[in-house]
């Protein structure tokens, strides 16, 4: 029992939700994360809960360091997101958040593959009510799109397990590698959650179309469960480090070209994630903990970012870069915390950014990878760019928008959430050694020495002097009401037009079939018609006497052929 | 509210702001010069190989995307469904085929 007190009560809550309102529903949120926190505090290093379900033998709780350190930042996640949504009386979402969350914790615990994949698949229907719950046609496809992409990844994982289990005969979820039976459904699952190229678009598609609230939770949870499972089962494969710097690479232009600043944030997410797979693939003690530490960092920062997007967006209903601007002075400390967040992301020295990004750079270093980190260190530049200036300058400065006539400050829980994230960069940023100590291997490293904290301010200054020079010289790309095409386009354009297309010949065909058979039909009915109908040949009137003659005929013709 | 002079509504302040980082930028720059720093990868050795590479980075990845706007920027109601005209062509060919024209072109 003790082993589901990391779980449980987020499961509780989530039914407790739709029970309770006002302050009781708030009480019941903000203590549910601290309560798992404390289960998870309770289980020590090494705890296995073993369970056997139709002869299968199952771990769904199994503790170590890796898994308890997931665990304790998706409740820190829970906790926040919970402050920050509590602005909104939307049973749906909270209902969904809490078994959101308690999914995403059950993920991370789990030691089996089946209880992965269960969970997983917890994760996928609970996180798509919260895209569904803005109720808007946009989120209803978005979030058709974003489950059925979620439900794929899920059978390939099931396929992955079942295939794996047939010739391994156990369902331990440890290093699976590529080699391994059926590890390639294994790597295309976790592929298509940690948004891969090619595979990432149901992100940066759904994710801008959930709520204020639901997108913070999405940023948390569902790409860093997908991390937790590489780093568990892929650690150390080489084709990661180049997918991974792919990842930190093509998305910044989207980025820097979006107008959506929630999605300029998805893709600045994607960005984030390839460091850390490019930290799992190469796959030592430093370059693992880099990958882990980044995700920690990442889910916080990145959700302050989300969170102050999410405000802006509440409070305006507008989340275009081209239609927002110069908030600050109606938004002054939603801005402040906006600003903390991209110094985090942007890896400011004295930001939590900083001190976990150094780490996957400096292992990339060490192991000769100069390609690779020449483009880490682009991807990073690049990030600032985007992240970092862009999303604060085009929300808050820039050009006064029509918003700031009307605008007000964000609702104070979620000033709250953002104020207690923002003290969490902060301090990760400040006592890196405390939080290095919590990572899973041990390492030998110091990230604050003049190297480090020198090189990192010479690439974001000049990267902010060159961005000055390029709005100056007006070269730097206005906020245009657009789209811009990306690998979506084949299931959103390419397959829709190809099925309209095939759809339209074969109607074509058909209705010439079904023309040339009325045709034979009508022509059969008149010739039926003509024999049968009235004054038809078979419907004529003939005399007795005639018909007589005939029977006499056909009488006398069979006695001459009897007798012959 | 809105006669209310902000921060940087004055265009002193812009400038101030944009100063102090031109001048962070040539004091991180100089130290350059004086700083010892640990090399990995040769390149590192050159004086103010990470300002440059920063500032040209920057640079070189607005000026790419200003190039993949060209390519791959559509208007906002690309992706919306009205410009897939199903209905209306299947309610079409329907109509001809219960008046019985030919319905091949």
């Amino acid at each position: 029992m003790d082993s589901l007190l990391a779980i449980l009560p987020f499961f509780i809550a989530a039914i407790l939700t739709l029970f309770t309102r006002g302050s009781l529903r708030a009480t019941i949120m903000i203590a549910t994360p601290i309560i798992a926190t404390y289960g998870i505090y309770n289980l020590d290093v090494g705890h296995i809960l073993n369970a056997t379900i139709i002869g299968l033998d199952l771990a769904p709780i199994r503790i170590d360091r890796l898994s308890m350190l997931f665990a304790y930042l998706f409740c820190i996640a829970a906790l926040l997101g919970n402050i920050y949504a509590l602005y909104h009386k939307d049973t749906m979402q909270h209902f969904a958040a809490q078994a959101y969350a308690g999914s995403a914790v059950g993920a991370v615990l789990a030691g089996d593959m089946l209880t992965l994949f269960i969970y997983w698949e917890l994760m996928a229907l609970t996180s798509s009510v919260l895209i569904f719950a803005r109720r808007t046609d946009a989120s209803l496809y978005a979030g058709i799109r974003y489950l059925s992409v979620q439900i794929l990844s899920g059978l390939l994982l099931l396929a992955g397990i079942v295939i794996y289990y047939q010739s391994v005969g156990n369902l331990d979820f440890n290093h699976i590698g590529l080699d391994a039976p059926g590890a390639w459904f294994f790597f295309l699952a976790f592929g298509i959650k940690s948004a891969f190229p090619f595979l990432h678009n149901w992100l940066t598609d759904a994710y801008p179309e959930a709520t204020s609230s639901g997108t913070v939770f999405l940023s948390s949870f569902t790409t860093k469960v997908a991390v937790y499972a590489l780093a568990r089962s892929f650690a150390g494969e080489e084709i990661l480090i180049y997918i991974g710097a792919t990842m930190a690479f093509f998305p910044i232009y989207y980025a820097v070209i979006e107008n959506n600043l929630r999605r300029v944030l998805t893709y600045s997410l994607i960005n984030q994630v390839g460091f850390m797979v490019v930290g799992i693939g190469i796959g030592t003690q430093l370059a693992l903990n880099g990958a882990v530490a980044h995700a920690f960092a990442d889910v916080i920062f990145k959700g302050l970012l989300m969170m102050s997007m999410g405000a802006v967006l509440l409070r305006t209903g507008e989340m275009r870069g081209s239609e927002l601007g110069g908030l600050y002075k109606r938004m002054p400390k939603t801005a402040l915390f906006c600003i903390i967040g991209a110094a985090s992301i942007s890896a400011f020295p004295l930001f939590s950014g900083f001190v976990s990004k150094s780490i996957i750079v400096t292992a990339v270093l060490q192991e000769g990878y100069y390609g690779v980190w020449l483009i880490l260190l682009f991807a990073a530049a690049g990030v600032f760019h985007h992240a970092g200036i862009k999303i604060p300058f085009f929300a808050f400065f820039a050009h006064d928008s029509k918003h700031i006539k009307t605008t007000k400050e964000a609702p104070k829980n979620m000033l709250w959430a953002m104020a207690l994230s923002a003290i969490l960069c902060v301090l990760i940023g400040v006592f890196p050694q405390t939080f290095y100590s919590m990572l899973p291997w041990p390492m030998d490293y110091t990230v604050y020495d003049t190297t480090h904290v020198f090189t990192q301010l010479q690439l974001l200054f000049f990267s902010a002097l060159a961005f000055v020079w390029l709005k100056l010289a007006n070269i730097y790309p206005p906020e245009l009401k657009s789209v811009n095409l990306d690998a979506e386009w084949v299931y959103r354009k390419l397959f829709p037009k190809a099925i309209y297309s095939i759809s339209t010949v074969c109607a074509h065909f058909y209705a010439k079939i079904e023309f040339k058979a009325e045709r034979g039909l009508q022509l059969a009915q008149s010739s039926t018609i003509q024999f049968f109908g009235a004054g038809g040949f078979l419907s004529n009137f003939r005399s007795i006497g005639g018909m007589v003659m005939w029977v006499a005929v056909i009488l006398s013709t069979s006695l001459f052929l009897y007798y012959l | 509210m809105n006669d209310k002079k902000h921060l940087f509504d004055k265009p002193k302040n812009v400038k101030i702001l944009i100063r102090s980082l031109y001048a962070c930028c040539f004091v991180l720059f100089c130290l350059d010069l004086v700083i010892d720093r640990h090399i990995y990868h040769p390149w590192e050795s050159f004086i103010g190989f990470y300002a440059i590479y920063g500032c040209l980075s920057c640079v070189v990845l607005v000026m790419i995307a200003r190039e993949l706007r060209k390519v791959v920027m559509r208007p906002e109601d690309y992706y919306d469904i009205k410009d897939m005209p199903l209905d209306n062509e299947g309610k079409k060919k329907e109509d001809l085929m219960k008046t019985g024209e030919k319905v091949d072109g």
